[in-house]
């Protein structure tokens, strides 16, 4: 299938540094993927993340979204449609006082019809289990219902591909959680392409592709269980390792001999059972 | 503390008076302010008091919650009274001690320019009771789009003040924030004379401007990923629209119009 993302050889230097941002970073999506991006500060993960729709654009190289050039003017609205950005702070990308009113943001500026945006809104709102709040202020929600109102916000474009630039930062560890799930789902479920920027090692854990990123360039690209067993050229990275993984490969050093792709809590503590037995 | 700040002072409902379209809402509340201005007679006081009362009945607002909202006004209130209890000319004098004078007329120009101003701020309460804020700035928008011909950026106007009341409880709740940081290291806000008051002030001020700043460029960044360009082609998932009630409402209106003038007419 064709890549519904293509990032070819891009370059970009904030107008006030010196030091490239992005230096040489190619990257292809699937559709229906999901991808997480990894990398320590100043990787340049962000910068790519906001590249992916035509907020930032390259200095040398090119972005193709299903073929369309970011750096094209006209094709600016139709990328942004297709490509819907979450970001950090869940504050501060609500527009509206009530979450429905929210979600309608995006739609109302595509200028869809009015019964079709409704159905919009419930049904992104349904899609990220926030349909009961949908009269509520979003102020009194928690963070991890304010990501995903924010997220059902983006959903009402009926976008391919959802890009999340660290969703789940400010968040505490139940938010973490509503957060990924809704947005694994998303994934699973309805087949929207998903590209994870994240801190969080347990995050890219479950996603199907792990991409890191350093100084500018994407240096490791490949499935989770390629990549985490990898411990010492991660951290040499400036990252962590997934605890399940760290805990393994600790064990076989010590003589044991455990699947180093036994990535997540559950499977780590089967394999353990297992070998024990 | 800061958080029981409530601004718009809105309490939800489900009655007739809430269910009411905003734009007819605040065309009324224009007209019984212009009507309460033709008023000159007892009668005619009598008759908005009624009108006022009855739609607190309708609307279920007790009148504790408009007092309430009268209270800050006191002071205006007394200060109407006073000046034109003691300042007005006539010689149809009630009382005097010294060189102090009160006319029957000065007593009835006072209680009626108290009336006056009650009504007229709690006619304007019960409007914002009833109405979200988010309602009035939607009725506004429409009642105001006639304007979008003379390019008045009618619409840009309502976003903006639809995301300021969004922002409301977030610049609280971050004042909030800033204050006890700056109080946890040793700030004292809440002591000294004026001068050294606000020049503690300060230090909560700049954090505050710069992270608005910040959330300002965020949310920008945010609504351009989320198609904005702007209020043209824009549709909205919610259509206003007139009912029967609004009808009704409208010539409940006039009828109180006309009361007012038949009874200037008559004198009474």
């Amino acid at each position: 299938m064709d890549p519904v993302i293509r990032v070819e050889n891009i370059t970009y230097t904030y107008p006030d540094s010196e030091r490239p941002a992005l230096d040489g970073a190619t990257l292809d999506v699937a559709p229906g993927s999901f991808v997480a991006v990894l990398g320590s500060n100043g990787s340049g993960k962000s910068t790519l993340a906001k590249h992916l729709n035509a907020i930032l654009l390259p200095d040398g190289g090119r972005v193709l979204v299903k073929g369309m050039n970011t750096t094209h003017e006209e094709h600016l609205l139709a990328i942004r449609r297709c490509v819907g950005m979450v970001f950090q702070n869940p504050d501060n990308q609500i527009v509206a006082n009530v979450v429905e009113d929210d979600v309608a943001f995006a739609p109302e500026n595509l200028g869809v019809d009015p019964a079709e945006i409704r159905r919009r809104v419930d049904g992104a709102l349904k899609q990220v289990g926030m349909y009961d709040f949908r009269l509520h202020a979003p102020h009194l929600l928690s963070g991890g219902q304010k990501q995903r109102v924010a997220i059902a916000g983006v959903l009402a474009m009926e976008p391919e591909v959802l890009v999340l630039d660290e969703p789940t930062a400010m968040l505490d560890p139940a938010g973490r959680r509503e957060v990924i799930s809704a947005v694994e789902a998303l994934c699973r479920e309805r087949g929207i392409t998903v590209i994870l920027i994240t801190h969080h090692m347990d995050e890219a854990v479950r996603a199907d592709r792990v991409v890191v990123m350093d100084r500018g360039r994407i240096v490791m690209d490949g499935a989770p269980a390629d990549i985490f067993p990898q411990a010492d050229r991660l951290r040499a990275l400036g990252l962590a390792v997934p605890a399940a993984t760290d805990l393994i490969l600790r064990l076989n050093a010590a003589g044991m001999d455990l699947p180093v792709e036994a990535l997540t809590p559950e499977a780590c503590a089967a394999a353990i059972g297992e070998a024990l037995a | 503390m800061l958080k029981d700040i409530t601004l718009g002072q809105y309490f939800p409902g489900d009655t007739p008076v809430h269910r009411l379209d905003p734009r007819t809402k605040l065309l009324l509340t224009v007209v019984y302010i212009v009507a309460l201005f033709m008023v000159n007679t007892w009668g005619g006081y009598a008759l908005c008091i009624a009108a006022l009362g009855a739609v607190m009945a309708v609307s279920h607002i007790r009148p504790r919650a408009l007092l309430k909202g009268l209270r800050p006004l006191v002071f205006i209130i007394v200060f109407t009274a006073v000046l034109n209890l003691f300042f007005t000319a006539g010689d149809d004098v009630l009382f005097r001690w010294r060189f102090i004078k009160i006319t029957y007329t000065g007593l009835e120009r006072a209680v009626s320019m108290v009336l006056r101003v009650m009504l007229l701020v709690s006619g304007t309460f019960l409007l914002t009771y009833t109405t979200s804020p988010l309602a009035i700035t939607d009725g506004l928008e429409r009642l105001l789009s006639p304007l979008k011909k003379l390019r008045v950026p009618v619409y840009e106007l309502s976003l903006m003040m639809c995301i300021a009341l969004r922002f409301i409880p977030l610049l609280i709740e971050e004042t909030d924030r800033i204050m006890s940081a700056q109080k946890a290291r040793g700030a004292d806000l809440e002591t000294g004379t004026l001068p050294e008051r606000a020049k503690a002030l300060l230090p909560l001020l700049i954090p505050l401007f710069v992270s608005s700043f910040r959330r300002a460029d965020e949310l920008a960044l945010a609504m351009e990923c989320r198609c904005y360009n702007g209020g043209e082609g824009r549709t909205r998932m919610k259509q206003l629209r007139m009912a029967g009630r609004d009808a009704v409402a409208f010539a409940l209106g006039g009828l109180l119009v006309a009361g007012i003038l038949l009874l200037r007419r008559l004198g009474i």
